[in-house]
């Protein structure tokens, strides 16, 4: 699998010299590194590095309290989170953040809430214009739920799915949203090797596909070095390597902070 | 400009010519606001340890009341019949943690909050089934005369019900900190599942402070139907004591204090100097209205603790 | 045997969508359609229709309201007789003032109008939540309760402050009013809520609806998907609103023919949040099972010493109600916490597979 053979094309995201700090915990620091369109770019480090923090920096859950983010060409020191969804990045959760209340169908529904349009009251009348465009997303979550293929579990409600379902689920939720960067916080964790070859091809046809740029937290080695382009190395919220996974892999100070020699 | 001189100056102008009459409105919202606090701390009591907002409070208090006043119209002697009426509770709380709270362990907590509204109506009429609902007067042998200092009238059992208000609180503020079984509670209301890891009988825990609870609740039946007699609306002093905790924190003892003292003698002020103002009864939303502006400045009230919501 | 779904294939989006997918169940709504209105006005008796039917019909109103903002949005409201109180003052004004105007359009401009004011009070839900919100609407709750007692003008001063609606028609049939007959107004309030549920069920199941169940599932992640929380909330504090406007207007006109602010007040509220919770969280046929059980128990109690030859004081058969009532609140809570919806729903998963157990 040639990983770094596919083209990569202008920086779509760029972080620049982000800081952020939880009252007197410092969960960034000074973390800088760019995203090109189409590349899958992995975050890894040890747990507590601050890899979940930066995925909320950058689709603007959390406010870094220094540095700002240039996404699309535009800079920011902040945006609130629909409005990064409005501008096309679309996320999972390391703990799953799917409406349990609801089927899988509504779910990967609801991802399709920001292309909907039409008002209050053809939709009470559910007649014409609103049909319509409900029939239209249908088809279109159908194709998702194919993809994934998910389809037996099309009504269930999502409380009751088995984990591995559940994360499937919420990816299909995040591609409903037709996404220029997807975020994907650690998306194989808690699967079988079976399940993790899935979820990489799912990635990966995504990726091809759709050239959507992908930005994945990982802690399985394996797949990270067999399906990122270019990866980020933080440790105690500072970036410590930034490079291809070979580069990476090398680097001293990448093992030693995984295996956890002191620091200074 | 009448208008504006009605609410912005006359009312302090008045304050500050007749300040005996003002001190004695403070005082009576003082003292009413030591009632509602109280009430409120039964609430946190049992929020506090196991996570439940009893909505029955009020009716507890209504229910004690009319307890102890049924047994001393049949004749028994005012010590016997507080104790006996302690053993109610005492009761009522085994039974309500058997029937109620042990099938509903698990659920919402707005389940467990209906529930407890379910359990408000059943203690009314429970205790009106037993004791009628004619309003009745509750003498426990308080003195209840007046008196004056410094030209500001005062009453000797609303000094009285303060004077209770304070010992209960400040035992009951020792009973949290001071001691293991206040300690087991504290654990109860952080997290259920932990403290019973750590071998923390829930059963037992919730037990004891449904019965606290139920004591506190006869204290301030008692105080207020001394009052103003135990009838109905006793139990209607549950939504009174809603901004009370709105503004304390569902969980702080000395938050129910702060915040029923506040709620009084705003509610009473607000009455006497503003109420003529637009008809009267203002009593009747004030509190809430604060309670409302208060949350929007403040979501988790004066004592709460501050919700940090993580992904 | 009877309720299977097997051979029912859906070949179109649509046709899965559609609000009552199973045959037997569409079968099953067209015959209560029928019942309710071919058979009922013609077999009901006059103390069933004034004592129950119509009242279920009101509550049930209020009851769908309620659980669009609860239930589907997630956002505890203890202000329902409020919004009521100003649907039927709202109307009263309305009628009072422009004679002429067809009293159903009255009642959907009144319902409009507590749309607005379910708007102002829900402002505080944007930064409020869970009890907090339920104390924040008790304000409401209180203080327009007493706005309504206090302000004369909404009960066009009359010395009393009971408002009652004067005669009116529609169609010239007399539809309020002394002589309105049981059956007219009977009819009418079916009507609007037949209308007004099938518009509640649109919605709850198009986006709108979605983005009412995210917010209330977990409104942190329905924001990072893009969900408004200001616009969502708003929107359900003010089409809930709407429906308990309408409710209200029909308690008035259409049930009560006259009111003051107590028939509005808390005791209101609490009793269609028993409907909604009773019935089911986030279920339309929740809201009717709710106010069915609701409305239909006090009658039983009150009826039942007849029934089975006791006698008892009414002072004490009502405190007995009371008691019975609550005691059948906290068992049904325990037996059954998501409502008679789920019953009703594993009633049908049992009655598919019959004759077999499983």
């Amino acid at each position: 699998m040639a990983a770094s053979d596919r083209l990569n094309g202008d920086v779509i995201l760029d972080v620049n010299d982000i800081s952020l700090a939880f009252g007197g915990v410092k969960a960034l620091e000074n973390v800088s590194f760019d995203v090109r369109a189409g590349e899958i770019r992995a975050i890894i480090g040890p747990n507590g590095a601050g890899k979940s923090s930066m995925l909320n920096v950058i689709n603007g859950f959390y406010h870094p309290q220094d540095g700002e983010i240039t996404y699309k060409g535009k800079t920011r020191k902040q945006m609130r989170s629909h409005e990064a969804a409005a501008q096309g990045i679309a996320r999972t959760f390391q703990n799953i953040a799917l409406f349990k209340g609801m089927t899988t169908l509504d779910n990967i529904m609801t991802g399709r809430n920001l292309k909907m349009r039409v008002n209050l009251f053809l939709q009470a009348l559910h007649i014409g214009p609103a049909r319509r465009e409900e029939m239209e997303h249908r088809a279109f979550v159908e194709r998702i739920i194919d993809f994934l293929e998910i389809q037996s579990i099309r009504k269930t409600p999502v409380g009751r799915l088995p984990y591995g379902l559940q994360k499937r689920v919420e990816l299909g939720r995040a591609l409903a949203a037709e996404p220029d960067l997807l975020l994907l916080d650690e998306p194989m964790a808690g699967m079988n090797t079976e399940e993790k070859e899935d979820m990489c091809r799912f990635i990966l046809d995504v990726n091809d596909e759709f050239g959507t740029t992908i930005v994945l937290i990982e802690h399985d080695m394996g797949v990270v070095m067999d399906i990122s382009d270019r990866v980020v190395v933080l440790d105690y919220g500072r970036k410590i390597a930034d490079g291809s996974p070979d580069e990476v892999r090398a680097n001293k100070e990448v093992i030693d902070a995984y295996l956890g020699v002191a620091h200074d | 400009m009448e208008l504006l001189n009605a609410v912005f100056i006359a009312p302090f102008v008045d304050m500050w010519e007749f300040p005996a009459f003002f001190i004695e409105v403070v005082i009576t919202g003082l003292l009413t606001g030591v009632l509602y606090s109280l009430v409120a701390l039964g609430f946190v009591l049992i929020f506090k340890a196991s996570g439940v907002f009893n909505f029955s409070q009020g009716a507890m208090v209504l229910f004690a009341a009319l307890t102890l006043v049924g047994l001393m119209e049949k004749g028994v002697p005012v010590w016997l019949a507080l104790i006996l009426t302690m053993l109610v509770m005492i009761a009522l709380a085994f039974a309500v943690e058997r029937l109620m709270l042990r099938p509903l362990v698990n659920q919402d907590h707005i389940i467990l909050f209906m529930a407890t509204i379910g359990l408000t109506f059943f203690l009314e009429g429970f205790g009106e089934t037993l004791w009628g609902s004619n309003v009745k007067r509750l003498d426990v042998g308080i003195p209840n005369e007046s008196f004056e200092i410094h030209g500001v009238l005062l009453n000797q059992f609303d000094l009285f019900a303060a004077a209770i208000g304070a010992v209960l609180v400040a035992g009951l503020a020792i009973f949290f900190h001071k001691t293991p079984v206040g300690r087991a509670l504290r654990a109860v209301a952080d997290d259920h599942q932990a403290a019973m890891s750590v071998g923390i009988p829930l059963k037992t825990i919730w037990i004891i402070v449904w019965s606290v609870a139920g004591i506190v609740a006869m204290v301030a039946g008692i105080m207020w139907g001394a009052k103003s007699g135990v009838q109905f609306s006793l139990s209607l002093i549950a939504l009174k004591a809603l901004p009370v905790l709105i503004l304390g924190g569902f969980t702080s003892v000395p938050g129910a204090i702060v915040g029923g003292l506040i709620i009084g003698v705003g509610e009473k002020v607000a009455e006497i100097y503003w109420g003529p103002l637009v008809g009267g009864a203002i009593e009747n939303w004030f509190a809430y209205v604060l309670a409302l502006a208060f949350l929007l400045y403040r979501p988790q009230g004066l004592f709460g603790e501050k919700i940090i919501e993580r992904v | 045997m009877l309720y299977r779904e097997a051979g029912q294939f859906k070949t179109s989006y649509a046709a899965d969508q559609a609000m009552f997918p199973i045959v037997q169940d569409r079968w099953f709504i067209l015959a209560l359609l029928l019942v309710a209105y071919l058979v009922v006005p013609f077999t009901a008796n006059e103390y069933w229709l004034q004592a129950v039917l119509i009242p279920f019909l009101v509550f049930s109103m209020a009851a769908i309201g309620l659980n669009l903002l609860t239930g589907y949005a997630g956002q505890l409201s203890l202000g329902t007789g409020a919004f009521m109180a100003v649907g039927a003052y709202s109307t009263y004004k309305l009628i009072t003032a422009f004679p002429d105007l067809n009293v159903i359009v009255a009642f959907l401009i009144a319902g409009v109008i507590t749309a607005g004011v379910g708007l102002v009070f829900g402002v505080p839900s944007l930064r409020i939540k869970g009890f907090y919100l339920a104390v924040a609407t008790l304000a409401a709750q209180f203080f327009l309760s007493w706005m309504f007692n206090k302000v004369p003008w909404f009960y066009n001063y009359s010395p009393s402050g009971t408002i009652t609606t004067p005669p009116r028609t529609v169609f010239g049939v007399m539809v309020t009013g002394p002589e309105a007959t049981a059956e007219v107004r009977y009819l009418v309030a079916l009507t609007l809520v037949a209308v007004l549920a099938l518009a509640a069920k649109n919605l709850v199941r198009s986006r709108i609806g979605r983005s009412w169940m995210a917010i209330r599932d977990m409104d942190i992640a329905a924001e990072i998907i893009g969900f408004r929380p200001m616009q969502t909330k708003l929107t359900a504090f003010a089409v809930s609103s709407f429906y308990c406007g309408v409710a209200g207007a029909m308690m008035l006109c259409l049930w009560l023919g006259s009111a003051e602010t107590e028939a509005f007040d808390i005791n209101v509220s609490f009793q269609v949040l028993f409907m909604v919770i009773i019935g089911g969280l986030g279920s339309i046929l929740g809201s009717f099972l709710g106010a069915a059980f609701i409305i239909l128990v006090p009658v039983f109690l009150t009826n039942a010493p007849q029934l089975f030859g006791i006698a008892m004081a009414t002072d004490t058969q009502k405190h007995l109600e009371v008691m019975i009532f609550g005691g059948l609140i906290v068992f049904f809570l325990i037996v059954e916490p998501r409502g008679f919806a789920q019953l009703w729903q594993i009633a049908k998963e049992k009655l598919r597979i019959w004759p077999f157990p499983y």
